[in-house]
Parts: C-alpha cells; structure tokens; sequence
C-alpha cells in the first residue's frame, strides 16, 4: 500500500484539497446577511456565517484572524468572497488567503450598504464559481493528504472500538507520510502524564504538558462544581462514561499504540515541521475543535461518536464512525463506518483500521460523507475571552 | 467464545464494560479479557445497561477504580462484585 494514491485538487501553494469550495467568508457578525445573500445568488458557493468579529482584542483577536484566514486558505476552499462591515479588517483577511496563491476578493458594507456590496460581490462569486468547476482533480499521493481526529458524544465504546479504530488507521498512515492532527486539551485530563510521553521529543512534551496545565488552569478558576455533566456531558454519562479520566484515556486510543506527536500547535494553527501527528491545544466541543482544525489546513476529518454526535463541518468533510450497535442501528444516517462488529468479537482493530482507510480514501476521492448528505455544516469561532 | 457479554481492556483493571444490551441482575456473564485474551465469568448483581461498567471485585468506599490499567476515580460508596459501577457510586479525583 506504499503506492497509495488519491484524486484531489492541487492548489496553487501545492496543498491537496479533497472538495473544491467557492466560501463566502463574512468578517464579522454584521456581514452574515450579505455573505447568505450572495450564497443564495450564486449557485455552488457557500456562506459560511458565524458570531464575531467586532471588538476583539489581543489573542483572541489573532486567533480570530488566524481561524478566518486559515478557513480560505484550507485547500478544500477554491476561491473566496470576503465581506466586511469596513474595509480595514476585511483586507487583512484578503490579503492572508492571497499569500496562498488563491483567488479571492473583499468588500466592505460601509459607504455601499448591504444591496450594492451583494451585487458586486455576487459578480464576482460568480465568476469564481464558474471557474472553479472546471479545475480537475488530479493523482496525488497520499502523503499530500492533512487528517484531523476527533471523538464526540463518546461512550465505553468509543474507548473499546471507534477510537483504536481510529489510532489503528494513524499507526498504519503515519509512516506514509500523512500529516495529522489530535486536539481537545481538557479532554486528555486523567491520561495527560500518558499523553505527554508520547511526544517524540523532550520539547514537544514540554510543550503539551504547559498548553495541558494552561487549559486546566482556566477550567479551575471558572468552575462551580466538578464539571459532571460538561465535561463529561451529559450524553457521555448515559453512554456509561462515569469520569473524565476514563474519558482521557478512551479518547487517546485514537493517536495509535506507536504514533507519537512532533509539535504541539496553538488553535488553528498551520503545521510547520513536516509529515506527522501534531498535538493541537482545542476545546473538546466538536464543532469549535474541527472548525480550528479545518482553519489549520486539515482536509478529512476522522470523527467516531458512541452516542451519536451528529456533526459536520462546512469545508472539511467528517467521516463517522461508531462501535456503538444501538447507535448503528438507530443513527445509521449519520455513520459512515459501522466498527460494533469489534465487541462481537467478528472484527479486530486491524480489520476495522483497513475498513477505515478505505472509506477515507473513497471520500477522499469524492464519496461525500453522511454529515455532507444530510447539510451538517457547523462554523463555530473558538472565543478566548470577552470583546472590548 | 462466541460474543462476550461484557470487555475488559486490561488484565488489571476491576472494571469490564458491558458489550451487549439488556443484561439483567442475577444473570451469569462471560467476559474477554482484550489484552491476554483470558475469558473470566462474572454474576451480574444489578441490570447493566449496553457500555455501563461492572465491577469485576469487590471495592469499598474510597478504592481506585482501575480501567485501561489506570487509575480513573474513586469509588464514593462500597460495590459488589457484579453491581454497576457509575456516578452513583464513583466519582473523579480531578476537578
């Protein structure tokens, strides 16, 4: 399986994309109207809505810039519409996608109102769009291919099936060069000693555990009780999850037995040292901790749920997959990957990590997956604290 | 053995998960254990719901619970062999 290949679309900057999106990217809250407006206009571009953007200061504002950025830049995204209410911030965030090479264009709504920027952007969104379904998708190895992981609505058999499942596929694409990446800080709580020895170096580990105590820090001077019910939620505990430490160790199957991580990223931070498994400092919430995951250029994401979390995301495809029977059999909409045959004992990881390559490879290809069926396409900004 | 009723990841863990549906109080369960391949047998005392936890000794109030061959809480009341280990009766030590 050296040799293995995928059909994506090759970028300008020699990034792989999996889809080949027109986004309609609103700079803030105020522009969410026009962004749609125009989406609605121009068949095949899509509006990518969400909650900020005004009086953000400091790290949170460059991470806002950094998710926004990172978003039009993903190789899934072809070309990109900008909206602002001004145009300060919005060129800031042109000019960032531009370093890639791709087009993309901004406008602002002050001095021009929503109806006339919608008409000027839809020119061009049209333009973009009509461009973009003529580039083809082309052979590419598949050490070109960015994976993102993460668990939500987990149970026991997300511990027991789903989540090896998973680190059975990153042992198997690591070594073939596959760039990857796992998050959710607060949820390595209980394994994080476990966590920070799978560092493949002295700094990488150093680096984990500082961005592990940071995060456990904020969550001791906000907290009211021992975060039972949030962490883990609601749903985990109905699954038969009792305590985030045995949450933290069934969420870590996903990284493999072998794998170890090269560098620890900050949230939606671009990989930078190479092929590998990158640790990246998120939110547990799935929708934020894919959102940053996408902004940081990963292409397909791995996502096994016990209880069923539903997710999607706009730009980055999300692969399902659950041990879970009752939610295979109740959800099966939403799982596109049934692994319950390892409780049965009728599958073992290696089969199950087999079968999960190839699904991966045929959405890759183009398979769209049951989130991209069913118009799952949760953008959710990651808020470090509050705007000015 | 066939489907085992219930699968401990690690031999020294004193916990298994239940791996099928609808396991009732008094019924006898089989369980693989995943990383010797052991099977061991355990009397349910209480109904385990599809991936709730059984106790696999006896604890009493204050013991680790040991899961993935690590410690993942602590025990806030005594447990039977066989009985349901959840938040009623097991809590973390963090937070």
């Amino acid at each position: 399986m050296s040799d293995m290949t995928f059909h994506g679309y090759r970028r300008e900057n020699g990034r792989v994309g999996i889809r080949n999106h027109v986004i309609i990217l609103p700079l803030d809250d105020l522009s969410n109207a026009a962004c749609e407006a125009v989406a609605n206009n121009i068949k095949g571009t899509l509006a990518l809505p969400h909650h900020y953007g005004r009086l953000q200061f400091g790290e949170d504002l460059d991470l806002h810039f950094r998710t926004l950025i990172g978003t039009g830049a993903n190789p899934n995204v072809a070309a990109v519409v900008v909206i602002g209410i001004e145009p300060g911030w919005t060129g800031r965030v042109v000019e960032g996608i531009a370093a890639t090479g791709k087009p993309v264009q901004g406008f602002a709504i002050e001095r021009n109102g929503d109806l006339k920027t919608i008409m000027d952007a839809s020119r061009v969104a049209q333009k973009y769009a009509q461009w973009a379904s003529e580039l083809k998708r082309v052979e590419c190895p598949v050490s070109d291919l960015w994976v993102s992981v993460k668990c939500g609505e987990s149970d026991t058999t997300s511990g027991l099936g789903s989540n090896p499942t998973v680190g059975n596929f990153i042992d198997k694409m690591d070594p073939r060069g596959v760039t990857s990446c796992f998050g959710e800080t607060s949820e390595i709580t209980g394994a994080e000693m476990v966590c920070k020895e799978r560092a493949a170096t002295p700094e990488a580990a150093q680096k984990f555990i500082a961005t592990w105590n940071a995060y456990n820090e904020m969550i001791e001077r906000h907290k009211t009780n021992d975060l039972s019910e949030s962490q883990p939620t609601k749903g985990n505990i109905e699954g038969g999850l009792t305590t985030i430490e045995e949450k933290a160790f069934g969420n870590l199957e996903k990284i493999g037995r072998k794998t170890r991580y090269v560098d620890v990223l900050k949230p939606a931070e671009t990989p930078a040292s190479g092929p590998g498994l990158y640790f990246m400092d998120t939110s547990s919430a799935a929708a934020e901790c894919v959102t940053l995951q996408a902004a940081a250029g990963f292409a397909v994401h791995l996502f096994p749920t016990g209880q069923g979390n539903v997710i999607g995301n706009p730009i980055e495809p999300v692969i399902k997959l659950t041990a879970n029977p009752r939610t295979a059999r109740e959800m099966s909409e939403h799982i596109d990957l049934d692994v319950s045959g390892i409780l049965r004992r009728e599958m073992n990881y290696d089969e199950a990590g087999d079968a999960l390559i190839d699904i991966t490879m045929r959405v890759c290809n183009g398979r769209l997956t049951c989130a991209e069926a069913l118009g799952h396409r949760e953008f959710v900004m990651t808020k470090l604290y509050q705007s000015a | 053995m066939s489907t085992p009723h219930f699968l401990v990841h690690n031999s020294k863990d004193t916990v298994g998960v239940a791996a099928v549906e609808g396991i009732e109080a008094g019924q006898e369960l089989q369980g693989w254990v995943m990383d010797t391949d052991a099977t061991i047998t355990v009397k349910a005392l209480d109904s385990i719901p599809l991936g709730h936890k059984v106790a696999l000794r006896d604890m009493a109030s204050g013991d680790t619970v040991i899961k993935y061959g690590h410690d993942i809480g602590r025990t806030i009341a005594a447990i039977k062999k066989g009985g349901h280990v959840h938040v009623h009766n097991t809590k973390t030590k963090r937070w």
